[in-house]
Parts: structure tokens; C-alpha cells; sequence
């Protein structure tokens, strides 16, 4: 099996002003093959993030180095398209002109851009709303914007840095359908970071369980349920099984970040 | 269940008790506006009171009367109107070549850290010179002609738009920088289509703001050496003891001033609705 994205001994310390020196990943190899729906799975400031930020190319490795398509990532890039927590949508912007944004950076005719654009409003189900303006919209609408924005831009690889996090429990179950559902029709391969075992369950073909900090993938766990799933799979006793192993390997790692 | 909505539009509803006086309670629009024409009468009244109940000496203080019999000479016989009108010319070319200077200076301030602590300092020093005290060196070096009027309000001016541009550009959100990053955007672009885009607004406010500084700038630079304009009408009434005139020039000076501000209020919320909303 070919792996799309390559991370090889990738560790980051951070040096506060003062010098003082924080490891917060331990080297970390990982291999992600095409298509594969890979959730990040670990108790907050375990350093999931920082990964897929190094990932994205917005923050440099200490160590290490990341590969895509066996190219070395050197900096942010439109083939690796992310998703963030907050609402990063420009606000001064419509909902389609930020859809767009990448389309038109990257010089895209007119037509096409417009094509794409629509396809994608579509496929988020945001038709009517094309001419608002983010803070028109509901949080779950502005992310449904965000992941349309990143995926018309038809990046190698998707990177969500927990879009859902901001969301109530009703809108994020909806937006996990939705998500997985776009992933299901147009195959992607994508990096899920969550703190959420439901969800890095039902979104995954593979779970990375991340320890506390210093960060190190301590798991890995297929999630072998057919596709289409359907959210009825989230009460099977096999989904509780696995639920129940990751909320023990989870729960070890909370406690480890916790006594620091 | 209709016992339970004490607000509904039942007829015997019990309002809930208006709270005029309660902090951060907001005012209705037409009260807002009543409220504030109240103050400009109560002031009037006030010193109408004191005028023409002859209070005070009408030598140092005309009357609200005087003044306006004083206006109307001003525009009939004083050709006051080509006075406005130099002092306007005056305001908006010194204002518009800070404005072209300043703000792409600042933009590139704002969006780079090199040239921001190779200018910052400087300018921060350059902004605390009181335009002012330039007025007797910009006679010497540009004489009394129009040159040294526009020279005084971009000095004045200037600066200040360069810094707080600076600032509100560099204050732009890092988030909506790295999602621009990650859509392909290069350097260039998140200058033009993100730092920009974003800053538009506060920008905007900024100049509005040192709008209203210049109006007090062109004053005192036409206060000094000057054959034209509201400032030099209010020194030769000064010889004259006519506070009628002085009094009606101020006036004018405030209401172009509300004028201009209002007009560009309403361009800012036109063009930028979305950071209104």
C-alpha cells in the first residue's frame, strides 16, 4: 500500500521568550494512504494540533519532516486544504466569494469558478444563502461554508483541526452525516483531529490515539463498518466496544495531563 | 396555556415597567433625536438669556440676535460663501494628499514588520510636532500662499494616519491569515485580498476621524497670514470686536464638520455593511 502523506520523526518543542523549552510533540512517524479517513484522537493540548498544523505547512517541525505525495512540505499550500475550529470565514465576504476565494487565487476561469462554486453550495446544502454574509449564519452553517471553501479548492488532502468543536451536539451529529456523506461520494483522503471518541469512531477507517503531552501516537485502531454508515451504527454494540476501549486509553491520558 | 405570556397582545397585558433610567438601556430613535436638538435649544436659551437680559457686556458677547443679523451681512455683503469655500478646498486637498500618502504607507507598515520598526519610530516621534508650530517655518519655505495652508493640514494629518493604519492592518486576525494560506494564497494576496479587505472598515473610521482634526488645523493655519477663508474672516472680526461674526464663523466651522462627519458615516456603513453586522 502507497502512502499519500508521509510524517517521519516530526517533534516540536516550543521556546517560550524566556527560553523556557516545551516538548510538545515527541518524534511521531504516521502514514497515510489515499482515500483513507484517519481521525486524531487525544485529550486537549496533547499536540494533535500542532501536528496537523505542521501538516498544513503553517507551523515548522523541530525535527523531522513532513511528505506529500513524497514531496517535502516547506509551507502552507492549496494542496492540503484545512478546516479550522474558529469560524474562519472572511466575514467581509459571501458565503459564495468565500467558496471562491481559492478558485480565484488561483486564476481559475470565471465559469469554472462559478461551476464549482455552485456544485459545492449544493453539496453542503447552502442554496439561498449565497449572497449572506457569514455572520448571517448559524455556526454550523459558516463551517458547512468552511469545508465546502476548502474542499472546491480540491486539495490533496483534507485537514480538520476539530470544526466541530464549536458546535451543539444536534448541529455536530448533522454536520459529522454530512461531512462523512461528502467523503462517501467524492473520495478524499482526510486528517480528523477530535477530542470526541464518538465522533473519531463514526468519521474513521483509522483512529490515532494521541497521549498527553509530550504528544505521541499511543494506538492505532481500524474502524472497520461498511459504508454508507448511517448514525443508528453509534448504539451497535460493536461501536460500544470500541468506544469502551478508546474511553479507557483516553481516560489514562486525561489523568497523565492532568497530574502535570 | 395563554396564562403563562404576560407579554402577549392580550389587552390587559402588563407591559413590562420601561426602565429609562437603568444603565445600557437603549433609547428610542425619535427621543435619540429629540434629545439631542434638546441640548442645542437649552444652549440657545441659555445664552440668549444671558445677552438679552444684558448680563453680559455686548462687546465681548453679541447676542444670538446680533449674530444672525451679522450672518446675513457676512453672505451679502462679505462675500462669505468664497471663504467656506477656500476653507473646504483647503481641508480636502491637504486631507486627500495625507490620505494617498499615509494609507498605503501604512498598510505596508501594518503588513510588514521591516518596514514597521524602520518607520514606526520616526513617525511616532513626527506625530507628537504640533502642526501648528510648522506654521512659521512653512512661511518661510512655502510663503503665504495656499501651499502652506494644504502643507499644515498634511502635516497635521499625516502621521496620524500612518500609525493607526499601521496598527489596525497588523492587527489583523492570524486565523483568517492562515485560512487564506491554506487556500493558496500567496504573500502578495493576503496582503491584497486579507490584511486589506479586512482593515477597510477601521480604516475608514480612521480617516473620518482625522477628518475632523483638520478642520481644526485649517483654522489656526489660516489664523496667520491669510487674505481668505472662515480663520481669516474671525481674526479681522477679532480687530473689529464684532463677536457676532466670530461666533457665526465657529459655528459654520462645526456644522461643515457635523456634515462631513455624517456623509462619511453613512459612505462607511454603505460600503462596509458587513462589519456593521
Amino acid at each position: 500500500m502507497s502512502s499519500q502523506l508521509s510524517i517521519q520523526g516530526v517533534s516540536r518543542v516550543f521556546t517560550s521568550p524566556k527560553g523556557q523549552k516545551t516538548q510538545a510533540l515527541t518524534p511521531v512517524d504516521f502514514e497515510v494512504r489515499e482515500n483513507d479517513f484517519v481521525t486524531i484522537l487525544g485529550p486537549s493540548g496533547c499536540g494533535k494540533s500542532t501536528l496537523l498544523r505542521i501538516v498544513a505547512g503553517l507551523d515548522q517541525p523541530s525535527t523531522g519532516q513532513v511528505l506529500l505525495d513524497g514531496a517535502p512540505v516547506q509551507g502552507p499550500g492549496a494542496d492540503r486544504g484545512m478546516v479550522f475550529q474558529s469560524y474562519t470565514l472572511f466575514p467581509w465576504l459571501t458565503i459564495e466569494q468565500n467558496i471562491r476565494f481559492g478558485l480565484r487565487e488561483r486564476g481559475m476561469p470565471e465559469r469554472e469558478q462559478k461551476e464549482r462554486t455552485d456544485d459545492f453550495i449544493a453539496k453542503v446544502g447552502l442554496r439561498g444563502f449565497e449572497q449572506h454574509f457569514p455572520k448571517q449564519l448559524s455556526g454550523g452553517m459558516q463551517q458547512r461554508t468552511a469545508i465546502a471553501r476548502a474542499l472546491a479548492n480540491d486539495p490533496k488532502i483534507l485537514l480538520l483541526d476539530e470544526p466541530f468543536g464549536a458546535l451543539d451536539n444536534q448541529t455536530r451529529v448533522l454536520m459529522q452525516e454530512l461531512l462523512l456523506g461528502i467523503w462517501e461520494s467524492a473520495q478524499k483522503t482526510v486528517l480528523f483531529v477530535t477530542h470526541d471518541i464518538d465522533e473519531a469512531i463514526f468519521m474513521a477507517n483509522r483512529v490515532a490515539v494521541f497521549s498527553a503531552r509530550p504528544g505521541r501516537i499511543k494506538t492505532e485502531l481500524a474502524v472497520d463498518f461498511p459504508h454508507p454508515r448511517h448514525y443508528t451504527i453509534k448504539t451497535s454494540p460493536e461501536f460500544m466496544d470500541l468506544k469502551a476501549r478508546l474511553t479507557e486509553e483516553i481516560r489514562a491520558e486525561a489523568m497523565a495531563a492532568d497530574a502535570h | 396555556m395563554t396564562t403563562a405570556h404576560p407579554t402577549s397582545a392580550q389587552p390587559n397585558a402588563v407591559r413590562p415597567r420601561r426602565r429609562a433610567l437603568a444603565p445600557l438601556e437603549p433609547v428610542r430613535a425619535q427621543s435619540r433625536w429629540l434629545l439631542g436638538i434638546g441640548f442645542f435649544i437649552l444652549f440657545v436659551a441659555v445664552w440668549a438669556f444671558f445677552t438679552l437680559g444684558g448680563y453680559v457686556s455686548p462687546t465681548f458677547l453679541a447676542s444670538p440676535v446680533t449674530m444672525v443679523q451679522e450672518a446675513v451681512l457676512l453672505f451679502t455683503e462679505f462675500n462669505f460663501i468664497h471663504d467656506i469655500g477656500m476653507t473646504i478646498w483647503r481641508v480636502l486637498a491637504g486631507f486627500i494628499l495625507a490620505t494617498l500618502i499615509a494609507v498605503p504607507l501604512g498598510i505596508a507598515m501594518g503588513a510588514h514588520k521591516g518596514v514597521e520598526a524602520f518607520l514606526e519610530p520616526f513617525v511616532s516621534f513626527c506625530r507628537y510636532l504640533p502642526a501648528s508650530a510648522f506654521i512659521p517655518l512653512l512661511i518661510l519655505w512655502a510663503g503665504i500662499g495656499e501651499l502652506q495652508k494644504v502643507l499644515v493640514i498634511f502635516i497635521g494629518s499625516v502621521f496620524q494616519i500612518v500609525l493607526m493604519v499601521a496598527v489596525s492592518v497588523g492587527a489583523a486576525r492570524r486565523d483568517l491569515v492562515e485560512a487564506a494560506y491554506t487556500l493558496g494564497a500567496n504573500p502578495a494576496g493576503i496582503v491584497k485580498r486579507v490584511l486589506i479587505p479586512g482593515a477597510a472598515p477601521e480604516i475608514a473610521e480612521i480617516l473620518r476621524l482625522v477628518l475632523g482634526w483638520a478642520w481644526t488645523y485649517v483654522i489656526v493655519a489660516e489664523l496667520i497670514g491669510s487674505s481668505s477663508g472662515i480663520g481669516h474672516m474671525i481674526t479681522d472680526s477679532q480687530a473689529l470686536l464684532n463677536t457676532g461674526q466670530i461666533i457665526f464663523g465657529i459655528i459654520v466651522i462645526g456644522l461643515i464638520g457635523l456634515v462631513s462627519d455624517f456623509a462619511f458615516k453613512a459612505l462607511n456603513r454603505r460600503l462596509f455593511a458587513w462589519s456593521s453586522l
